[in-house]
């Protein structure tokens, strides 16, 4: 019997056509040129909704490689819906192996985190991003926030920065902290939470943005300044867990996630769910290293 | 554990998938069949191939079946399924002039060349429930067919007419504003590149095309009820086959086939800056795949509005209304609430706390009401 083939499709290795993941790449290249730089690309519509990580996701099926390891989080966890289902995706159109561990992977994609663990040379780590530009709350229009990165006119968002300080005696960013980039573009770091943004700076790792909805990629090359916005008096902090532990490990020194159990009670876990595996498991991950953690007291009670 | 309970994510998915399939199918009734879409849901299916931007009733059909009936999400469908075909080539400008018309009428003059042709349209049409409907059965159909096709005389039929346009009346009596040389005339391909702003128009009459007919409409609508102040005539609307034709690589055009497109030239007055320049008309045009009038005319009251940038009405932003009448993209981040977003809120709920702390530790300080914001 001959087989009705019409409505087989074979898809191609990491699902998009070879011409486009090649224009994509192109532009990452752009975009590791000149570091914070969005650079405009196709961002063809995947069959993953807007909004949900299409961005990350044409990066990583541009780059993906059949000899790489995988790993995709999702607010820090390798378990989460919606990282589950991006990493069946990928899983399917590249057959590449995936994994848990931050230290095996050779491609890390994240939404909202960036791993406790210290990442490595051999490893890109990518982000799905929301909204690339940081300007957008200090000016609607796509059309001046480019003229606005064109002239280095940050005027507006030091402002912005210097009301917020003014009204609540504090900048009140919390995560996607905007930050400056080799000491020329203010960048979106994405939505990762104060805590991350230090580990952006001089990283060992390849760091690669995709906002798909908004058709935006741009870079942190490895061993880059970033630094997050702040005054000379005024100055950028990350989250302060004020000496609460981890219920599970009494572990300190991670960014923690606030749960309350069915009694109301309030309990603190580490939000990495790799790297508290790696504790719970005694296999002393290698944190990254930054001012702001070191700062932290190592209480070994 | 709350919300961390996400862990066991695959396990959850699945389920989750089995169950909508169930949702689907629970009736245990006979499965549609892909003629029966294409053929009885033809206006769905239009929709999902215009904003789904592929042109193939049987695809949108599949898309329909597989999406419960969701345009968004079919058309969603569509678009995912488009990005694995290769663009291998671009047609030539499509000639409505060769449009086999189907339906033709125009607002603006009583008589016009060829005549009024109502065609298939549900204008005129009293909303009544026709509960017959919930009785129909195949013969019904079968009679109904035979005897509307009875009632036409073959012999009596005229033979294929092209017809002239009505703008092409007002071009050749100068009425027509001429074409500003200034205009940025570069064709962009919206699927190959990041839109850029101030866009072509080239760009924008693509967004469009692709736009979610509800936000065209709504944006559409604001001009003329009172956000702007564009309100059109129809010059013409057309609904037809066209046929498509290709350059093979020896230079030879090809015709590869026809498409249905429902065409719209919305005729506005222009506004004269000059004292010594003459009033005359401009055309707002809209073209999209199968019949579906409110988009095009919707399509056409942009375009124009949005030749005549003005920061106080919505409808003359190019990017407020390119951006947000995309209906796959507004959909995808719309729904992106439902994914967890805790560590954002932890880092938000750690400034908020901070700053309660200060102004109570700190009463000196003016305290402004919460909530006014």
């Amino acid at each position: 019997m001959v087989e009705n083939k019409k409505y087989v499709n074979k898809y191609n290795f990491a699902f998009i056509d070879e011409a486009t993941k090649k224009e994509i790449r192109r532009k990452l290249l752009k975009a590791i040129a000149i570091p914070g730089y969005q650079v405009p690309y196709s961002s063809p519509e995947m069959p993953i909704a807007r909004g949900w990580g299409t961005g990350g996701l044409h990066v990583t099926l541009a780059i993906i490689g059949a000899d790489d390891i995988f790993k995709i989080i999702d607010q820090g966890s390798d378990a989460s819906v919606n990282a589950c289902n991006l990493r069946n995706f990928v899983h399917d159109m590249t057959g590449v192996k995936t994994t848990f561990d931050t230290a095996e992977a050779t491609i890390i994609q994240t939404r909202h985190r960036i791993t406790e663990e210290e990442l490595q040379a051999n490893q890109i780590f990518v982000y799905q991003v929301p909204q690339p530009e940081p300007l957008r709350g200090v000016e609607r229009y796509e059309n001046k926030t480019r003229q606005m990165h064109g002239e280095a006119d940050y005027a507006k968002m030091w402002v912005s920065l210097y009301e917020q300080f003014i009204t609540h005696g504090d900048i009140m960013l919390g995560a996607g902290y905007p930050v400056k980039v080799n000491d020329r573009y203010i960048m979106a770091p994405s939505p990762i939470p104060r805590w991350d943004v230090p580990n952006l700076n001089h990283s060992k790792a390849i760091h690669l943005f995709g906002a798909g909805r908004e058709k935006r990629l741009y870079a942190v090359p490895p061993h880059t300044k970033v630094e997050a916005l702040e005054f000379e008096d005024v100055k950028f902090h990350i989250e302060n867990f004020n000496g609460t532990k981890c219920v599970k490990t009494g572990y300190h020194k991670a960014f923690l996630d606030e749960l309350y159990f069915d009694d109301g009670s309030k309990h603190f876990l580490i939000n990495d769910s790799n790297f508290l595996d790696k504790l719970i498991e005694n296999l002393q991950p290698v944190q990254h290293s930054n001012p702001y953690l070191n700062q932290i007291e190592d209480e070994k009670n | 554990m709350g919300y961390v309970a996400v862990k066991g994510g695959s396990d959850a998915i699945h389920n989750s998938l089995e169950l909508v399939e169930f949702y689907r199918l629970k009736d245990a009734v006979q499965p549609l069949e892909i003629e029966q879409i294409k053929g009885q849901l033809r206006l769905a299916v239009d929709k999902v191939m215009g904003e789904g931007g592929l042109y193939s009733q049987e695809y949108a059909a599949i898309a329909l079946k597989q999406a419960e009936g969701e345009v968004f999400e079919a058309a969603f469908i569509i678009r995912a399924f488009r990005t694995t075909l290769q663009r291998r080539f671009y047609s030539e400008t499509l000639n409505t002039r060769e449009m086999f018309v189907k339906r033709k009428i125009s607002a603006s003059f009583r008589e016009i060349p060829g005549g009024q042709i109502l065609g298939p349209t549900r204008d005129y049409s009293q909303r009544i429930l026709d509960s017959s409907k919930a009785f129909e059965t195949i013969e019904d159909v079968k009679k109904f067919v035979e005897h509307f096709k009875l009632s036409v005389d073959e012999t009596q039929l005229q033979e294929i007419i092209q017809y002239g346009k009505v703008i092409d009346l007002l071009a050749n009596e100068g009425l027509l504003k001429p074409i500003n040389p200034k205009e940025d005339r570069k064709l962009v391909d919206i699927t190959r590149e990041a839109i850029k702003f101030p866009a072509p128009r080239s760009a924008r009459l693509q967004m469009l095309a692709r736009a979610e007919t509800g936000g065209l409409m709504a944006m559409g609508y604001s001009s003329m009820r009172g956000f702007g102040s564009v309100h059109p005539t129809v010059g013409e609307l057309r609904y037809g086959q066209v046929p498509v034709k290709l350059k093979d690589p020896s230079g030879r055009i090809r015709y590869i086939g026809k498409i249905e497109v429902t065409e719209a030239e919305m005729i506005a007055s222009t506004s004269v800056s000059k004292k010594t320049e003459l009033p005359s008309y401009t055309v707002g045009y809209g073209l999209c795949f199968g019949q579906n009038d409110t988009k095009v005319i919707c399509m056409g009251i942009l375009d124009t509005t949005m030749r005549s940038p003005d920061a106080s009405m919505p409808a003359n932003d190019q990017e407020f209304v390119l951006y947000h009448t995309e209906g796959i993209e507004s959909m995808g981040f719309t729904n992106h609430l439902k994914l967890p977003h805790y560590v954002t809120f932890q880092s938000g709920l750690k400034n908020i706390r901070e700053a309660i702390e200060r102004k109570t530790a700190n009463p000196s300080q003016p305290q402004p009401e919460p909530s006014k914001a």
